[in-house]
């Protein structure tokens, strides 16, 4: 499935979308998507592919949009211990962490 | 993701030929690693080049870091772009017409190999890739590489023979032949008196697929996925 991602992404740019890129780049214990897969968001909240079974797309869409708003990538974990930023846990226990960077 | 970097990404996918992307996770800069040339915002020393390429060649994404400067490190992350898996099944029988939209969700581009007219046809596998030569013309064209999986389906030794000759040789990750035990000990002999080792022999999945108790040709799809992703996830089960 990541194999249509990156088309799609490009086809968005094409139409003057802006474009922020989602991808799992470390996961620790349980995890529901491995490293490496990813999701992309457009401005108008468009979303394709997933890095988790849909416990955290929807904060990953909140930093997705000020990534596209200032352009700087942004590193966020996920975990059931993790209370520094995020509400959002986990439901299986593990741990995971998402680098967002926009799509010039 | 600068413009130039997704253009070349996407070119090389395009082409199939393999390629890994390498982000610094620091600054955001990204670099393109072919096997054979290396192309963006950054170059690599030489060891952390190799373990891009070693990554690349196992189609494992993942952060590799700069040792010698571990506290204030680099730290990269490495994603993958292999071409797809591939599924060569040598029948466009009724289990093929299962097994073909099954393995394509999964995520293997699929051929399907049968020269008898009739069964490979557009309006049974639409928008499978067909093949209509004899089966070992057909699988020695395509090329078998360690990231194909090579599936019998005809039942019938003039056609499944043949390929298995072919794929049995092959650098494929996993060949399976349908048929009953007792077909199976007969095909056995078959290619033994042919000249097939042992060793090649023992490649054979047969009777194809986990053993779920599978019945209608959906079933039995299931059974053969499951299996092909077992063996390349290297589980216990298969």
């Amino acid at each position: 499935m990541k194999d249509d991602i990156l088309e799609q992404v490009a086809g968005w740019r094409a139409e003057g979308r802006k474009v922020a890129l989602a991808t799992v780049v470390a996961t620790w214990g349980s995890s529901p998507r491995p490293v490496g897969s990813q999701m992309a968001v457009d401005d108008a909240g468009s979303m394709i592919g997933s890095v988790s079974g849909g416990c955290i797309e929807g904060a990953v869409v909140h930093e997705a949009r000020k990534t596209m708003e200032d352009g700087e990538p942004r590193m966020i974990s996920f975990g059931v211990s993790n209370e520094m930023a995020w509400e959002v846990g986990l439901a299986c226990g593990g741990r995971v962490q998402v680098y967002v960077e926009a799509v010039e | 993701m600068k413009r130039d970097i997704t253009e070349r990404l996407l070119a090389a996918r395009k082409a199939g030929r393999p390629v890994a992307l390498v982000t610094d996770l620091g600054t955001g800069l990204q670099t393109l690693v072919y096997e054979d040339a290396i192309q963006g915002g950054f170059g690599l020393e030489d060891d952390l080049l190799e373990e891009v390429r070693e990554r690349l060649r196992q189609d494992r994404s993942g952060l590799v870091s700069d040792l010698e400067e571990d506290e204030d490190g680099v730290q990269l992350f490495v994603q993958t772009h292999n071409p797809p898996l591939r599924l060569l099944v040598v029948g466009a029988v009724h289990i093929a017409q299962a097994l073909a939209p099954l393995a394509a969700l999964t995520g293997y581009a699929v051929t399907v190999i049968d020269p008898r007219g009739s069964f490979a046809t557009e309006s049974r596998f639409p928008g499978v890739s067909l093949h209509d030569s004899w089966p070992d013309e057909a699988l020695t064209d395509l090329k078998i590489d360690n990231r194909t999986a090579v599936v019998t389906l005809t039942h019938d030794p003039k056609l499944d023979d043949p390929a298995l000759l072919v794929a049995l040789r092959s650098p494929a990750f996993y060949v399976g032949s349908l048929g009953s035990k007792r077909t199976h000990i007969k095909r056995l002999e078959r290619l033994k008196e042919q000249g097939v080792t042992d060793a090649e022999l023992a490649r054979i999945h047969a009777p194809v697929g986990l053993d779920i108790g599978a019945v209608t040709p959906a079933e039995i799809a299931l059974s053969v996925m499951a299996q092909i992703t077992a063996v390349r996830r290297k589980a216990g089960a298969a």
